[in-house]
């Protein structure tokens, strides 16, 4: 069964929460093959009720300790543009789309998410153009993003300080 | 008058004494080794969430040879000392030593917090901080961006300022800053003496900054 997850972190984001769940979102969410798909709406003031959608198998929740295992179950995940939801989704190495809160403006998060898209590791879209974005995107064009390399670090520390 | 005007003169050879001083102490990072002469004591400031993730990825890669580790973690994170504890077991079963303690102090900023109010909490912060740190006298601070790294490095040139140790200040932006330094960096940049940065545009608008690509 193929899994969708969406998140917006420890902040609310009615936006997404609402679009994603419209019967046009939902559609095309089927007509990829989705057929669940599953909720942390945060402190969202809609939290959506398990027999509200016919067309997939829904769930939502708040908050969870760890969403790590929600990610490692999906098969694509929709997330806010927050640095941490980001690389976790990136970290597990499943495809992503960041759906950007245009209402926040001056959020130094956009910056990262931003390089990203522009890096191939992500799609972006915002709450308007989900449905859009969900009907044309292409996940085959994303590259994974591998990860860093902190021993780098560690050999330019030793050096500078002299450790043998 | 002549008191007075004494008092002044006075008081400005202090000022410039201690600037000049500042600027000696700054500058002399690149000859202080603490490596040579054995293991070397880091302070780490663990912040919440992802800084203490990130940090402790950069933990993982140091050797044996950085020992003993203090974490710094605010006093309202619950989340950083069960990260911290797993990662330091985890380093233990492959055989290094566990040479390490986890120490509190308040927290000098909380996210969203305001500008004015973040100076007078960074000064309670620095109350904490300067016992702290001239008790345990580590060679390094490590730091990658919560602002309560801002007052331990503070304290850290405070025991350089004094001829007490030189404290090498090491901090490491977070890689969600891609375009722009955060709060801590950009207070950081001029007085820490290695300062990494993980994308190619930071490096490109601060000239000091280390970029070795990704290293988190």
């Amino acid at each position: 069964m193929k899994r969708v997850f969406v998140t917006v972190g420890t902040t609310s984001f009615d936006d997404l929460i609402e679009r994603v769940t419209s019967p046009e979102a939902v559609q095309e969410l089927k007509a990829r093959g989705y057929q669940h798909l599953v909720l942390q709406v945060g402190q969202g003031s809609i939290l959506p009720d398990s027999d509200s959608c016919q067309e997939l198998t829904l769930e939502a929740f708040r908050f969870k300790d760890s969403i790590a295992e929600n990610i490692k179950c999906a098969d694509l995940v929709i997330s806010h543009a927050g640095a941490g939801s980001c690389l976790e989704t990136l970290g597990a190495d499943k495809p992503l789309l960041v759906v950007v809160n245009d209402k926040l403006m001056d959020n130094h998060q956009l910056e990262l998410a931003r390089q990203l898209h522009q890096d191939s590791h992500l799609l972006y879209c915002t709450p308007s153009t989900l449905t859009e974005t969900l009907k044309t995107m292409d996940l085959a064009v994303l590259s994974p993003f591998l990860p860093g390399h902190p021993k780098h670090f560690a050999n330019f520390l030793d050096r500078a300080l002299g450790v043998q | 008058m002549a008191v007075l005007l004494a008092l002044l003169t006075g008081l400005c050879f202090t000022v410039i004494c201690v600037i000049v001083r500042l600027l000696i102490v700054i500058r002399s990072g690149s000859k202080c080794k603490p490596g040579e002469k054995g293991p070397v004591c880091v302070l780490v400031v663990a912040g919440s969430g992802g800084h203490t993730t990130e940090i402790l990825r950069l933990m993982e890669s140091l050797s044996q040879s950085y020992s003993p580790r203090h974490y710094i973690i605010a006093d309202t994170d619950k989340m950083s000392e069960d990260k911290i504890r797993t990662f330091e077991k985890s380093k233990k079963d492959t055989g290094s030593k566990g040479q390490f303690t986890i120490q509190r102090i308040p927290r000098s900023r909380e996210v969203r917090q305001s500008w004015s109010s973040s100076v007078i909490s960074t000064l309670n912060a620095l109350l904490y901080a300067v016992p702290l740190v001239f008790r345990l006298r580590p060679d390094v601070v490590l730091c990658n961006g919560p602002g309560t790294c801002v007052p331990l490095c503070a304290a850290g040139l405070l025991l350089g300022l004094l001829g007490l140790k030189r404290v090498l200040l090491v901090y490491v932006e977070s890689i969600c800053r891609v375009e722009s330094l955060s709060l801590s960096g950009k207070i950081l940049y001029h007085i820490s003496d290695y300062f990494f940065v993980q994308w190619s545009t930071l490096k490109d608008k601060y000239p000091k900054s280390i970029y070795l690509g990704r290293i988190v």
